[in-house]
């Protein structure tokens, strides 16, 4: 009987064939919280009668969902993070190294083939590389610390099947906006997505990112993205689904005439094509986030606002993904250009995405964001609007004041 | 010992559908480790009043999705605080469905339900039947997996990992 990509992976975890609806108990290859989740993790770890974590070059913290600290609160949470790696002799990731998802991709804590168990809800984004890879929380991530081991219900699989390319200008976060947009934000609960087809065949690593990363909006439990097309930097043993193996549902679009796509308040799945909200006037404009705060991100936008400057009712922040895309986009001209443009660069990380610090939106205030979440209060202020775009949407509606359609700017 | 109280008679706080976890509670007060200041803001984007009616014991029934969005397990943790003893939903959201079961918070989904504000009920969680006394209707919710059961059984996966030392199926 075939199999798909996540049932694969698992058989090899547990050293039998599996299929959907199993319970199992599996080896995890990694795992890692943020500075969200970590200081629960840790009072659960000692609690559990952790002593040791089951691996300290498998595991690690991140500190990114609030870096640099804003308060004392918080920087006594931090200190609690940095003593735990130590003693346990895990690697930390201080503030400003970057975004945990993108940290655990540069570093290599997670490679095709692993399941990868991470205490933040856009862990799926390392389905990008052919891994299966599950958000939980805290408890669960302190489990895992301890025991090396996770349950799990071998999930369903969704086969998303996009024929034909994206279009000049039009992006993987369009794609995947679309995509959130026909699946709905409850579509996939429980089930695992698998991505396939021509529109991701041609797309690089940091786009099969965006894609898999978005999952979770779709209340996936992970999301695959079909290898084929995947380059790394070291040769890898791609994992790809049997001709037979079973899908719950499968999806068929031809995306070769997709617009841009912007995804209204507030829920990332009212999405709309571009058209339907141009010259809605904005605020505040802001790239970055697990999402979409990549090189080639930063680069689009560049390429939008080389020799320009952002709308004078418009404050833009960047947030790069890490100190590694920062360091590129500083040595090809990219974050020059973004600043002579007017944004203002804040500390790699999650930044103003979850509303703790760092350009907390004011009341009535409308938002354009390459983040993945516009749900209520997302941005610290219940008070103000949040839309949802790529790069370059985000980029020409900072250039003109109101949401852009960026194509215009790019071909 | 078993930690979860089985039995309960409670009245309902209802809600809508895909009820997010930054509106059980705002990103913006995650990062602490003191309950009391997650149950003092939980649900405020929603219902400004929650933390002012709720009563220890009450239970929450919402719609489909119950839960979605962030993986912060201050999301459940701020609701039994505040005194929820269930939650009850159409579905859930998965991570916030595991959250719950493994801080000892029991959650069940009744697919079908048309539970009204204010309605009395009478849970049994041994069973997963839910009695709407108001409306003189009768649910049985979805069974849960026996891993989880044992999770909860303990009052949470803490409990069961400090007892049983691994995961066993």
């Amino acid at each position: 009987m075939g199999q798909t990509i996540s049932e694969k992976i698992i058989s090899n975890h547990v050293g039998r064939k599996v299929y959907a609806g199993e319970l199992v108990i599996s080896d995890v290859d990694g795992a890692m919280a943020s500075d969200t989740t970590g200081p629960l993790t840790i009072k659960a770890f000692r609690e559990m009668g952790g002593k040791k974590v089951f691996d300290p070059d498998k595991c690690a913290l991140i500190i990114d969902h609030a870096a640099p600290s804003p308060n004392e609160r918080i920087a006594n949470l931090h200190k609690m993070m940095r003593d735990f790696a130590k003693e346990q002799g895990m690697r930390l990731f201080e503030i400003g190294e970057g975004i945990c998802h993108q940290v655990m991709v540069e570093n290599a804590y997670v490679k095709p083939g692993d399941i990868f168990i991470g205490a933040d809800s856009h862990t799926p984004t390392y389905g990008a590389l052919n891994a299966f890879a599950c958000g939980v929380g805290s408890t669960d991530l302190a489990a895992t610390m301890m025991t090396g081991k996770i349950w799990l219900k071998v999930p369903q699989t969704i086969q998303i099947n996009c024929s034909g390319k994206l279009q000049d200008g039009v992006t993987a976060k369009d794609l995947i906006l679309f995509l959130v947009g026909k699946v709905t934000v409850s579509g996939a609960t429980y089930q695992a997505i698998e991505f396939t087809g021509e529109a991701f065949e041609g797309l690089s690593l940091a786009s099969r990112m965006t894609i898999a990363n978005m999952s979770s909006e779709m209340g996936a439990k992970t999301g695959i993205v079909h290898p084929k097309g995947l380059a790394l930097e070291y040769d890898f043993e791609a994992i790809t689904p049997d001709e037979d193996a079973t899908y719950v549902k499968t999806f068929d679009f031809d995306v070769s005439g997709l617009e841009p796509q912007v995804s209204a308040p507030e829920s990332p799945d009212n999405v709309h094509n571009i058209s339907s909200y141009e010259g809605t006037k904005i605020n505040y404009a802001f790239i970055g986030t697990c999402c979409n705060g990549r090189l080639e991100d930063l680069n689009i936008a560049a390429e939008i606002l080389k020799g320009k400057k952002i709308h004078p009712d418009v404050r833009m922040v960047i947030a790069p993904a890490s100190q590694s895309v920062l360091l590129d986009a500083i040595g090809n001209g990219t974050m020059a250009v973004l600043i002579e443009a007017g944004a203002s660069l804040i500390t790699s990380g999650c930044g103003p995405c979850v509303g703790t610090h760092q350009g907390v939106p004011a009341d009535g205030e409308v938002v354009i964001s390459a983040a993945n979440r516009n749900f209520r209060g997302r941005m610290g202020n219940p008070n103000s609007n949040i839309y949802l775009g790529a790069p370059s949407t985000v980029a020409a509606s900072a250039l003109e004041g109101c949401i852009t359609n960026p194509k215009k700017y790019l071909l | 010992m078993r930690e979860v109280q089985t039995n309960i008679k409670a009245k309902a706080h209802v809600y809508g559908d895909h009820i997010d976890t930054d509106r059980i509670i705002p990103g913006k007060y995650t990062k602490t480790l003191d309950l009391s200041t997650l149950a003092n803001h939980v649900l405020e984007d929603l219902d400004p009043n929650f933390n002012k009616i709720v009563k220890q014991g009450d239970v929450l029934v919402a719609g489909i999705n119950f839960g979605c969005g962030s993986s912060r397990e201050q999301a459940p943790l701020a609701l039994k605080q505040a005194g929820v003893s269930v939650v009850i939903a159409k579905d859930f959201a998965r991570i916030f469905f595991r959250n719950a079961i493994n801080i000892g918070l029991p959650v069940l989904e009744i697919t079908d339900h048309k539970i009204q504000k204010g309605a009395e009920l009478q849970i049994d969680l041994e069973t997963g039947i839910v009695e709407d006394l108001s409306a003189n209707i009768t649910y049985t919710a979805t069974k849960l997996p026996a891993i989880m059961i044992a999770i909860l059984n303990e009052g949470g996966l803490v409990n069961y990992l400090a007892k049983y030392g691994n995961y066993s199926l």
